[in-house]
């Protein structure tokens, strides 16, 4: 394996990228939308391509915001169809993101005469490109995705540490919530207004398909192996880090071994993670196993015990 | 363009129009009917989650096919790639749904994300393969709309025809499915089965779109025309018919106007015609249509206040008969005369605003229930309100009563539970109630309240 400086980069991108998702990730899976990750990051398209438009560069101000305000009618819309129309919620998330990715795509189509914008780039990402673009910050030689990351990472775990208890209630007693005035719609809101911007900050920097897998797969991991709201968190920014770190290694060993020359590491990320959750699942499945024996065993005992 | 572009695309002269519009509307057609059970199913984003899912199989089955000495880019052998880690994925998730604590949604995610991304990685690899070319494949994720060929048209004319044919067959079987699982596998028939069946041809309808027109739009051709369908009619057949029509409807409309826009892609545009048609009949259709909705909501507020304005009037005269056979010493026989009523004294009946007093008022004037003095600032119900009074006033107690009676609650507070019931009180429910309380009693034609009503004056002191 050749690691080189840039890997190191590329893996302290991917993990803060994994942990920036991880964080509200597991309220997404708690609160069973892990699909509004997914409907989140296809449907933010017309708002880049609009930022886009309008200012004619990429990594602007005004197309990450576009992309968070587009994020958050997402969440909007679908709500609204789902109450309105009385339509099952993931038809209407259906509805809405494929409707608004068209929109994206006509954007991009009649952009594109001008400027430069590739679908693909946005949707695959480019993880192994992030260390070449590089801003300085006090002296500092950072990759710019790493640096934006880092910002969203930061606020991500704020936001969480600081309205830990209002999100814990309204992902698990959204009713409760409302009684004792936490305003769990808000609170909805706000974690959607999360997952849009660090969709998009990551997407921008790594593609989409790590963001969707790095919101549901550590998150879902986690939930297997405990119960406590404050150790699920735990559990999922470990299991994203070490996702990144597989991920980053796969990229580079696995391609050799097969054959090929390179492969994207995104990709890889979303396999490792995919991997991990595999032996979270098989431990499960074997304690599961254990556990219904022993209860078995345990029935046996005092049916004898009571027979005799 | 000129009109005669136009009349080119509509006649559908040119060869490869035809072949986009005929291919669009066959699988707009096919999507359709199996989306349909997808949503009575509550499983819509499967469609998501299987187009997602099928890419590492076509990058699976191309590698598989160069090591064979083949070209990798065989179709068939690409959607049979396809096809089988399709159904991998809907396996993956429904073992994660029985074994773990997670939901739906979080296999759901967790499947497309990972399956996505092993794709994304396989992909990658091959194409920096030496020799074989593997440019094409990402078509598979946008799709060739509008480079479509012979070869492809004959492909995805029989996936979708087998995929319309079985739904066809297996109609009553997945109907049962999708409306109630558990009485399906209690009366024997093979549950699992019937959802693998499903699943199977959502995944052929996907396939065979993916190749055609892209992962987006065959998403969206799952959803949107049977959410829309769902809007127009109560029964799972007609619903599956009209979600197969306007799954068509919108593949032709789509891909006619995308021949004649060339510039833009034709796959976009199919889903902004599939959402048109969505969002009219969201809005429009005639029962279950938002605006339709609205109405009668609207309507029904409308009778509820009236009716609770009557009732007032009717219980202001029942208590001023009352004070007035008592102050001329004769027992109350129970008669109520009609006589103007003062506006405060309608206004300290309920607990309304002057507003909605006075809008109320202003309507039962307009639809000649009332006559108002505004110099005396007094109402008088008209010989027609009077009745109608009366009869919603009897309604309420004869509910009152039954409620008392038979389902034992206390007079005191038998009023509000009335009062929201009474307004849906039908005329023969009525004739129930009449009878339940003509059994122990002597009928009067308004029977006396069961629980005191406070007078304004009595409220006030």
């Amino acid at each position: 394996m050749n690691w080189t400086s840039l890997d190191t980069w590329i893996f302290v991108t991917a993990a803060l990228c994994a942990v920036a998702c991880a964080l509200p990730g597991c309220f997404l899976v708690l609160r069973k939308m892990s699909m509004m990750g997914d409907a989140i990051t296809h449907a933010v398209l017309p708002g880049l391509a609009i930022g886009f438009i309008l200012t004619g560069t990429r990594a602007s101000w005004p197309m990450f915001l576009g992309a968070i305000l587009v994020g958050l009618l997402t969440a909007l819309f679908t709500q609204w169809i789902s109450r309105l129309g009385r339509v099952d919620r993931g038809a209407a998330m259906g509805v809405v993101f494929t409707t608004l990715f068209a929109i994206g795509l006509i954007l991009i189509q009649v952009a594109a005469h001008e400027v430069e914008l590739d679908p693909s780039c946005v949707l695959y990402g480019a993880l192994e490109f992030t260390p070449l673009d590089r801003i300085s910050i006090r002296g500092w030689e950072v990759p710019r995705a790493a640096a934006v990351l880092a910002a969203v990472l930061v606020v991500n775990a704020l936001l969480i540490l600081a309205l830990f208890k209002e999100f814990r209630l309204s992902a698990f007693d959204p009713a409760l919530a409302e009684t004792l005035g936490y305003r769990p719609n808000f609170m909805h809101y706000l974690l959607m207004a999360m997952v849009a911007i660090t969709s998009v900050a990551a997407f921008e920097a790594v593609g989409s398909i790590i963001v969707i897998a790095m919101f549901v797969a550590p998150a879902a991991t986690g939930l297997l192996l405990t119960r406590s709201l404050p150790l699920l968190l735990l559990l999922a920014c470990g299991f994203g880090i070490l996702a990144a770190g597989l991920g980053v290694m796969g990229a580079l060993t696995l391609p050799p071994m097969l054959g090929f020359k390179s492969t994207s590491v995104s990709g890889m990320m979303a396999g490792a993670s995919g991997l991990l959750f595999l032996l979270a699942w098989a431990y499960n499945l074997l304690s599961k196993g254990r556990a219904s024996r022993t209860l078995h065993s345990d029935s046996l005992v005092s049916q004898r015990v009571s027979e005799s | 363009m000129s009109l005669a572009d136009l009349i080119e695309v509509l006649t559908l002269r040119n060869y490869n129009t035809q072949l986009v519009v005929f291919s669009t509307t066959l699988l707009g057609v096919a999507s359709g009917v199996v989306g349909s059970f997808l949503l009575l199913r509550k499983r819509s984003l499967m469609g998501d989650v299987l187009a997602h899912s099928t890419l590492p199989g076509i990058a699976l089955a191309f590698l598989a096919m160069v090591a064979l000495g083949m070209s990798g880019k065989s179709l068939g052998g690409l959607l049979i790639g396809a096809t089988l880690s399709g159904l991998v994925g809907v396996a993956v998730m429904a073992g994660i749904r029985r074994t773990t604590r997670l939901t739906d949604d979080a296999a759901m995610g967790l499947v497309l994300s990972i399956f996505f991304g092993l794709g994304i990685a396989l992909l990658s690899m091959i194409q920096t393969m030496p020799g074989a070319s593997a440019a094409g494949l990402d078509s598979l994720i946008y799709g060739k709309t509008a480079s479509m060929v012979k070869s492809d048209f004959y492909i995805l004319s029989i996936t979708t025809g087998a995929a319309i044919l079985i739904s066809a067959l297996l109609f009553k079987e997945f109907t049962v499915l999708c409306f109630d699982e558990k009485f399906a596998a209690s009366q024997g028939w093979p549950v699992g089965v019937l959802d693998a069946a499903l699943l199977i041809l959502v995944t052929l309808v996907t396939v065979a779109g993916l190749q055609a027109v892209g992962l987006i739009l065959v998403i969206a051709f799952l959803i949107t025309p049977a959410a829309a369908a769902r809007f127009w009619t109560q029964r799972a057949g007609a619903m599956a018919v009209l979600s197969g029509v306007l799954g068509g409807a919108s593949g032709w409309l789509g891909s006619t106007v995308s021949a004649l826009v060339p510039d833009l892609p034709a796959g976009a545009l199919i889903v902004l015609t599939t959402t048109v048609i969505f969002l009219l009949s969201l809005f429009l259709a005639p029962q279950r249509g938002v605006f339709s909705r609205q109405h009668r909501q609207r309507q029904l507020r409308r009778k509820v206040d009236r009716q609770h304005l009557l009732r007032a009037a009717y219980e202001i005269l029942e208590a001023d008969s009352r004070v007035a056979a008592t102050e001329a010493e004769k027992p109350w026989d129970g008669m109520v005369t009609n006589h103007p009523i003062a506006r405060t004294a309608l206004l300290a009946k309920r607990s309304w605003t002057a507003k909605m007093v006075d809008r109320i008022l202003r309507k039962e004037t307009r639809s000649g229930h009332l006559t108002s003095d505004s110099a005396a600032q007094s109402v008088q119900l008209s010989e027609e309100g009077f009745g109608e009074a009366a009869r919603i006033t009897r309604n309420h107690r004869l509910w009152e009563a039954y409620l008392v009676r038979y389902a034992d609650i206390a007079p005191s507070h038998v009023d509000r539970d009335a009062d929201m019931v009474e307004h849906v009180l039908d005329a023969n429910l009525v004739r129930e109630l009449e009878r339940a309380s003509q059994e122990d009693e002597a009928w009067v034609a308004v029977p006396a309240s069961l629980h005191t009503i406070p007078t304004p004056e009595s409220s006030q002191s």
